[in-house]
């Protein structure tokens, strides 16, 4: 069963011609599908879209069956989307613990919210040291770590990031993929990780898709993706 | 020494009706980044309100209740009515919509009720109380201090400890980020912009009965104080809106007793001149955010 689906999805800004033309995909429950594709390949207006940040043209969105598409943004969030967008999206002026909070509210009530907190603690160690400091006192790596702790305390059924890898250390990088396997792996939380870090996303996903010019030029297993060498010097660049 | 010991006690009793007005203003800034001139015209409209309420049932504090209710009301109805719908890339829509909101406001009063003052009665005595031969507070100066140290008290508990403060601040910071969190920032704009008009409503209650009287530019003066106020504190701080209110509440009292009360006003434009050009995000603008 999928997850996310969607169906002839046309996305576009203003007149120009649109970014996303009839895109259909589906994402299987507990699958983490790693969406890839070059700058401009309309990776982050896909997801934008499903969150209802983008403008829909025409099509469906829908989530376990249900759909999604004239729904405001914060009702999708309420129905089981979490989106950590590219840059790190903190609130810099709220806490470590406010923003955890933010994210948990929603979903959990008094102590079940400070449990959901602990939680996210126990998986982002150096998080729960800085508590009580401001986000825009956090390095880059402790931002993106606690963009995707926040996501996770409202314990999402669909997990849609973008370009988490961007601008932090190899080590860092490997440390968020691996509590994204993880949790995927523990919870069965269904994940859509838009990344032009194409060895990290195939390393921890199960299918990859391709995405060029707002088309799916390729939809299969991670493995056999990252070893088609044609595939990767056509639309990856490597 | 006397003569400063009531100047400095009177100043802190304005002072604290300024910090309340200019808190007013950071919580409709913080809510909608929108500097809402038309504070003092809808703040007005809730004395008018009050002056009436209390006039039918002789009662004060039914006034009082009833003029915050209607700022409350006033500010909720301009928000989802007015403010909603303009654009938001800038702020200048919503300033330029608030000044001609003044001018449809006051025109009205004046139209309605007439440009005269109409005197309102304190719910206390103002004699300043003497303590071993100096004269100190009045009664209502100690209602207004108290007042407004409740009020402030309560809206920093709000927006400190409870999730609905954190909502509000969240989606004042970053409405989109707040968006993706569920939070539904439309809804806190109106929280904000009702929070904020009850409170310039209240500052504006405190301050008409012990001013020449109830007209429609009554507050005029008290909203370009407390907008020097904002700014000195930095528009997004609440705490820079209480300490520069107390600040200039005594400095324009000590300017008025030592000096005059023609100098007053050029005192505040020093101080905020001083202000922005040495720190122009004002004295608690928030630090920079690390970039790496």
């Amino acid at each position: 069963m999928s997850a996310l689906e969607c169906r002839r999805l046309t996305v576009g800004y203003g007149d120009g011609a649109p970014v996303l033309d009839e895109l259909s995909l589906d994402v299987p429950d507990g699958a983490v599908l790693a969406l890839l594709g070059a700058n401009g390949a309309g990776k982050t207006t896909l997801l934008r879209a499903l969150t209802g940040l983008a403008p829909v043209g025409g099509g469906r969105i829908l989530l376990d069956g249900a759909d999604l598409t004239g729904l405001s943004t914060e009702d999708r969030i309420r129905r089981g989307l979490a989106l950590v967008p590219e840059g790190r999206s903190v609130v810099a002026e709220l806490t470590v613990e406010e923003n955890l909070r933010l994210g948990a509210l929603w979903r959990h009530r008094g102590p079940a919210r400070t449990r959901a907190v602990e939680a996210a603690y126990e998986l982002f160690e150096p998080l729960a040291r800085r508590r009580d400091a401001a986000g825009h006192t956090l390095s880059g790596g402790e931002r993106q770590m606690l963009a995707l702790a926040r996501a996770l305390v409202a314990e999402p059924t669909v997990l849609l990031l973008d370009e988490p890898s961007l601008g932090l250390a190899p080590l860092v990088v490997a440390q968020l993929l691996g509590v994204l396997r993880d949790t995927a792996e523990r919870t069965g939380l269904t994940v859509l990780l838009a990344e032009q870090n194409v060895t990290g996303a195939l390393s921890i996903a199960d299918r990859g898709m391709v995405l060029s010019l707002g088309a799916v030029v390729a939809d299969r297993p991670a493995a056999e993706l990252a070893a088609d060498p044609a595939l990767r010097r056509a639309y990856l660049g490597f | 020494m006397e003569r400063f010991v009531f100047l400095l006690s009177n100043g802190l009793a304005r002072g604290a009706v300024l910090a309340l007005f200019a808190l007013s203003l950071v919580i409709v800034w913080r809510a909608a980044r929108v500097v809402n001139f038309a504070q003092a015209a809808m703040a007005v409209v809730a004395v008018y309100a009050a002056f009436a309420l209390t006039a039918a049932s002789g009662s004060y504090w039914i006034g009082l209740l009833g003029g915050l209710l209607t700022g409350a009301l006033l500010g909720a109805a301009v928000e989802r009515g007015l403010m909603r719908r303009l654009p938001n890339r800038t702020p200048l829509p919503g300033m330029i919509c608030a000044i001609g909101l003044v001018m449809v406001l006051q025109a009205g009063l004046a139209i309605a009720f007439g440009p005269q003052h109409r005197p309102m009665r304190p719910p206390f005595s103002e004699s300043p109380i003497v303590i071993g031969g100096v004269p100190v507070l009045s009664p209502y100066n100690l209602f207004v201090l108290a007042t407004a140290a409740a009020v402030m008290g309560a809206l920093a508990l709000l927006f400190a400890k409870t999730s609905l403060g954190l909502r509000l601040r969240a989606a004042a910071f970053a409405p989109e980020t707040s968006r993706l969190l569920g939070v539904r920032v439309p809804r806190m704009a109106t929280i904000g912009w009702t929070l904020s008009l009850a409170t310039a409503s209240l500052a504006a209650l405190l301050l008409v009965p012990v001013e020449l009287g109830l007209n429609p530019h009554s507050v005029d003066l008290l909203f370009v104080n407390a907008f020097a106020v904002a700014v000195v504190g930095g528009l997004d701080s609440p705490i820079g809106a209480l300490t520069a209110g107390l600040g200039i509440g005594v400095l324009v009292s000590l300017v008025t007793g030592y000096v005059s009360a023609a100098a007053a006003p050029l005192a505040v434009l020093a101080l905020l001149t001083a202000v922005l050009l040495l720190r122009p995000g004002g004295l608690f603008a928030a630090k920079e955010a690390r970039t790496a």
